[in-house]
């Protein structure tokens, strides 16, 4: 996937919110992979983890906001345990998340939930989609 | 040691299997717990929101009750709020400034510092009770049940709390099953995420990963899968088969069904009316349910 970088899009306030959000420094990232090898959801990610993180390091955000990646996230941990460099990437994730939350973009509403499915589904289904995936 | 038993929302209506079986086990083990008075939702996820301390507040609550009733710990089953009330507790024992912030924001209730210490029923029951009493208390050995533990995600990451202690590789569950006469058989997706909530947004994809996992278990010749959450159980077991692709099925049960049958307390304990179809079958064909053999 190319992506056009202009030193001018360099968004610092929304990486400054990234890193304020995570708690993160994504600088410490050596592009290894290894997140993207071990995320259960990889498969449906257009862009994927490692990505992600290379996206941040050069300032472009914008892709990411418009990116299924953060939702499909199921916040596993898998690659935080995993990464060589000990960066929380699912806190990563949740600071993309709440950018979009912050702003009114929830991603999920009650009505387009079947109501078979509401019938059956765990409570916990429901909580944690909804504190994940709304403002 | 007082311990307190925080339910969670699920466990009293949907997984109302995994509760019965725990607590009539631990009744039978002689392991006294109590259950909270006033407990709330956990949240069932753990905020990874750094300067967001209000979704802190729903599990912290829940550990103020525990101090308040005089507990040194409280025991959960759920993996998902053991996950969020473990690391809750990490929170309030090791940042002093998000401690106190909660503190002071919940000042009606009493103050918390991470006096008790959350615990996962599998920790309980290898503290208290031991593998070696277990063995010796089991009635219904149950010999020639090959069974998959599934571990997921919110019972080990991140290690910090992970069950066990044990890190990347637990044995907990395996040492359990051992402990009951079964055959536990390790899989290599045992440890990955079942999809979570995502079978609420992304309901395809959820299903695609779960079907992967129940396939990696078969792959490895089980006749049953355990685990300890109910949304895992929904993902990987009430929604068998409603996958893309096709997957034999496979009986899934909480892993304290397993537990109470072992123990001779028969299927009234056990509630599989709210298990998946096929789950109590496969446990009568095997003359495990059978009530002349428990003593």
């Amino acid at each position: 996937m190319a992506v056009q970088m202009l030193l001018s899009e360099l968004d610092e306030t929304i990486l400054h919110k990234v890193a304020e959000i995570s708690n993160q420094n994504i600088y410490r990232c050596m592009q290894c992979g290894t997140c993207t090898a071990v995320c259960p959801m990889v498969t449906d990610m257009e862009i994927t983890p490692q990505r992600v993180v290379a996206l941040l390091q050069h300032g472009i955000v914008d892709p990411l906001m418009e990116s299924r990646t953060p939702w499909l996230c199921a916040s596993c941990l898998t690659c935080q345990v995993r990464c060589p460099r000990g960066i929380e990437l699912p806190r990563v994730m949740e600071a993309i998340r709440q950018l979009m939350l912050r702003r009114r973009h929830d991603q999920l509403s009650p009505r387009s939930i079947p109501s078979a499915s509401l019938a059956e589904l765990p409570q916990i289904a429901l909580v944690a989609g909804f504190r994940k995936l709304t403002g | 040691m007082k311990t307190s038993y925080y339910p969670g929302c699920t466990l009293k209506t949907k997984a109302r299997n995994l509760e019965d079986a725990a607590l009539a086990s631990l009744a039978a083990l002689s392991i006294e717990v109590e259950e909270l008075e006033r407990w709330n939702c956990c949240g069932a996820v753990y905020s990874l929101a750094d300067d967001d301390l209000i979704h802190q507040v729903a599990p912290v609550r829940n550990l103020v009750r525990a101090k308040d009733a005089g507990a040194g710990r409280v025991v959960t089953l759920c993996a998902q709020c053991y996950n969020v009330l473990a690391r809750g507790n990490l929170l309030m024992r090791e940042d002093e400034d998000k401690r106190r912030t909660l503190n002071m924001f919940m000042e009606e209730e009493t103050d918390y510092h991470g006096e008790v210490e959350v615990v996962h029923y599998l920790d309980l029951l290898r503290e208290e009770a031991g593998w070696d009493r277990l063995r010796r208390q089991v009635r219904v050995p149950l010999e020639g049940l090959r069974v998959a533990p599934f571990y997921g995600c919110a019972l080990l990451r991140p290690h910090e709390i992970g069950v066990g202690g044990q890190g990347n590789r637990p044995t907990i569950m395996q040492d359990l099953l051992t402990a009951l006469g079964a055959t536990p058989v390790e899989f290599p997706l045992m440890q990955e995420c079942c999809g979570a909530y995502e079978i609420v947004a992304n309901p395809a994809q959820s299903l695609e990963r779960s079907a992967r996992v129940v396939a990696s278990a078969l792959g490895c010749g089980v006749d049953a899968m355990v685990l300890s959450c109910p949304l895992c159980e929904y993902n990987l077991g009430k929604k068998q088969g409603a996958a893309a692709r096709s997957v034999p099925a496979l009986p899934v049960y909480y892993f304290t069904q397993l537990l109470a049958v072992a123990l001779g307390l028969g299927p009234a304990s056990c509630r599989f009316d709210l298990n998946m179809v096929g789950a109590r079958a496969l446990l009568e064909r095997r003359g495990f349910l059978d009530a002349s053999i428990a003593v």
